[in-house]
């Protein structure tokens, strides 16, 4: 990757929490604690991790919308980390975001037309044919009809609405978009419809995305590369194929399970493991590894020491002391271990905080 | 849920506009949120009943002049004839002593004064007042209210800590001393007119914290709307989020707080009045006939009546178009 489009380095995001009347900092929840990756042009960067661990917050740490406590943004080729609001504006033509709930982003007392012309008006860009024109002809590009210009959201189910949103995202023909979630609100008869929309309109408009969703399957349609956050780090990060055939960070290997497996053959094969508890707070995250209170591989080194996010096979990288499908010259420690994890696995062992595996 | 939101339907066909197709297409112009609101209203009887008194009243207070013309007479003559000089209370017997065609409420004791045309120009000064104070307090809550909600921080904490100390005012004993020390003239006005002003100025002034404290509610939950985010990251800039964005989700809460806070200040004003400050006499208004006709509840009960019924029917006609106003545009109710 020789130009990429953004390049995340060490990003964080520490939300301060005060108390008192002179708001005195007692504390930070570390939502995004030190995350780096590139995107390429014109590729899909899925990025995938539970509920709370941090993704809505890089997304809208990608677009300015809260300002980074570390670390740096470079978008083609501009740092733009600090650039002061001012000077971010003309930039927002370029990296937009498809926001996660699409009853919320979409003004209600708003025209489809205003909601979807409102890029033009805030931006202060004229277009050939006016902005009816121009918004008339997204509708038609995100499948809606040009006739639903003087209609409210409100008359909209939610995968219309979805739409709308979207074209609001391509009213300035950004280069960069992020899609937080993107149909996660959605009945999953028709997230595919979005998906494939997602997928059209990249072909057609060379977009670039970050895809964000906090399930495996998604994410594996569009995705070339796939991130994988674990309590505002990213634990895994390697192109699509590798990813999903030989996940190596064991809280990958979990999620993968989550997943539902089309082929019954090799849904045999497979163990299901169930994450034991939920995330821990992100206000005092597990010391060294953070998987350490859920993994079913923790030692006591995982405890002592954060595993660095390594390169362990080509465009896979992997931060775990003990690796699954680990390459030969991977630490010869995993080998032992995987056995302990697959002897777990025959017998199901409920309760504590240790794991919990069941067929 | 109710009908009108029924358009929206599933989305169990590939084609979007096939549900929309489906609904009959009988407008191309979208339904907007306060035509569904208008809809709903309009099926609220309670509602349209206290909406019909209200222009009933606004409609009588403005042709008082033309109406006393034909009915009751001027509203400060006084028509001694009619009363009884022993008792000072009105030539007859019963409760309806005093009532004629000439006088269809009665007239006053002591001095004969018709008690109709009394209570149409007091309906005037109620409705002025009830109306400009609410308009004082609609802008001043509206302003402070989205300002603190939206720029939260200190600004928030300020504004806040500043309308709890309005609404723990004495405001009736700050009225009554400020009313009290009216001056004859200032700022180009002067006896009622001045009077007049100041009422709506107080009467405003105290009560804007009971819409700023709703509208600073109402902002703070706005303004976390991904809608606002969607504006912010095209790059709009605070005035355009507010106006352009906020302020549009708020007209219900404003139409609904101010229609219930109008009754309030009516009966503030009337209160006032009651209590001998405001208006002065002869102008006409409810409180002072409430006052002036205790001493005679027992030989003239009517005078105590009809300006008693004059407030309540008016202070209960915008209790329950607002309440009804209320449930038509609740945003809970529209999504
Ligand atoms: N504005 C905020 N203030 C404080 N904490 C926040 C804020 N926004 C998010 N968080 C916290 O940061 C963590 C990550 O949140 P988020 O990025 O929304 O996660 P995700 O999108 O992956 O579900 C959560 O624990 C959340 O509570
Ligand atoms: S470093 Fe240890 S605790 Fe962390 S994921 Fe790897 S094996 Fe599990
Ligand atoms: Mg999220």
């Amino acid at each position: 990757m020789s130009d990429p489009l953004l390049s995340v380095t060490g990003l964080r995001k520490h939300f301060p929490i005060t108390k008192g009347l002179l708001r005195r900092q007692v504390g930070a929840v570390k939502a995004v604690d030190g995350v780096d990756f590139d995107v390429a042009r014109g590729e899909t960067l899925g990025l995938v991790g539970e509920s709370g661990c941090g993704k809505t917050t890089t997304g809208r740490l990608l677009i300015r919308l809260l300002d980074p406590t570390g670390g740096t943004i470079v978008f083609d080729g501009r740092d733009i980390t600090r650039l002061p609001q001012r000077r971010m504006r003309p930039l927002r033509r370029d990296i937009q975001m498809i926001f996660q709930d699409p009853y919320s982003s979409l003004n209600p007392r708003h025209t489809v037309g205003a909601i979807v012309g409102a890029p033009f008006r805030i931006q202060g860009i004229e277009t050939e044919h006016g902005v009816k024109r121009a918004v008339q002809e997204i509708l038609e590009l995100v499948g809606l009809s040009p006739e639903h210009y003087n209609r409210y959201p409100h008359e909209f189910s939610g995968g219309q609405r979805q739409r709308i949103g979207i074209a609001r995202t391509l009213a300035l023909r950004p280069k960069l978009i992020i899609a937080d979630e993107p149909v996660s609100a959605l009945d999953v008869s028709i997230q595919a419809q979005v998906v494939n929309l997602l997928e059209d309109l990249q072909n057609e408009l060379d977009l670039t995305y970050v895809v964000i969703a906090h399930d495996l399957s998604v994410v594996r349609h569009i995705s070339e590369r796939v991130a994988v956050m674990y309590l505002g780090k990213i634990v895994e990060l390697a192109d699509r194929r590798s990813l999903y055939e030989t996940p190596m960070h064991p809280y990958t290997v979990a999620l993968m399970s989550a997943v539902p497996v089309p082929d019954p053959a090799r849904r045999r094969q497979r163990d299901r493991i169930r994450l034991a508890g939920d995330v821990p707070s992100p206000l005092n995250p597990p010391a060294a590894c953070r998987f350490h209170t859920r993994c079913w591989k923790a030692r006591e080194v995982c405890r002592q020491e954060e595993p660095p996010l390594a390169e362990l096979a080509p465009g896979h990288r992997v931060a775990c002391h003990f690796p699954e499908n680990a390459p030969a010259a991977a630490p010869s420690r995993g080998d032992s271990d995987r056995q302990v994890s697959d002897q777990r696995s025959e017998a199901p062992a409920g309760g504590g905080g240790g794991p919990a595996a069941t067929s | 849920m109710t009908a009108p939101l029924d358009v929206s339907g599933t989305e169990s066909s590939a084609r979007p506009e096939a549900v929309l197709q489906g609904a009959g297409r009988q407008a191309i112009e979208g339904r907007s949120l306060g035509q569904i609101a208008w809809a709903r209203l309009r099926r609220d009887k309670v509602a349209i009943t206290g909406g019909v008194v209200i222009v009933l009243l606004i409609v009588v207070a403005v042709l008082a002049p033309v109406i006393t013309n034909v009915v009751g007479g001027p509203p400060d003559k006084f028509n001694e004839e009619l009363i009884d000089p022993t008792f000072s209370s009105p030539k007859g017997s019963g409760i309806f002593a005093g009532v004629s065609w000439e006088h269809p409420l009665g007239v006053e004791p002591v001095n004969g004064r018709d008690v109709f045309s009394r209570i149409l120009y007091g309906a005037r000064i109620s409705l002025l007042i009830g109306f400009l104070a609410t308009l004082v307090s609609v802008v001043l809550g509206v302003f402070f209210g989205v300002v603190a909600g939206y720029f939260g921080g200190w600004v928030d904490t300020l504004i806040s800590r500043i309308m709890d100390v309005f609404l723990a005012f004495p405001l009736l004993l700050f009225a009554i001393a400020l009313v009290g020390v009216v001056p004859d003239e200032a700022f180009g006005l002067s006896g009622n007119g001045l009077r007049l002003a100041v009422l709506v100025f107080i009467i405003g002034f105290f009560s804007w914290p009971y819409i700023g404290r709703i509208i600073r509610g109402q902002t703070l939950s706005l303004r976390e709307r991904e809608f606002v985010d969607a504006a912010r990251s095209l790059g709009a800039r605070s005035p355009y989020i507010l106006f352009r964005e906020l302020l549009p989700n708020l007209v219900a809460p404003i139409i609904v707080y101010s229609t219930l806070l109008i009754p309030t200040n009516i009966l503030f004003e009337a209160a006032l009045s009651f209590l001998g400050v405001g208006i002065e006499r002869p102008t006409a208004t409810w409180g002072k006939m409430l006052e002036q006709a205790v001493p005679f509840y027992s030989v003239a009960p009517l005078f105590v009546v009809v300006p008693g019924l004059a407030i309540f029917i008016t202070v209960l006609a915008f209790n329950l178009l607002g309440d009804g106003l209320r449930d038509a545009l609740d945003p809970r109710g529209t999504r």
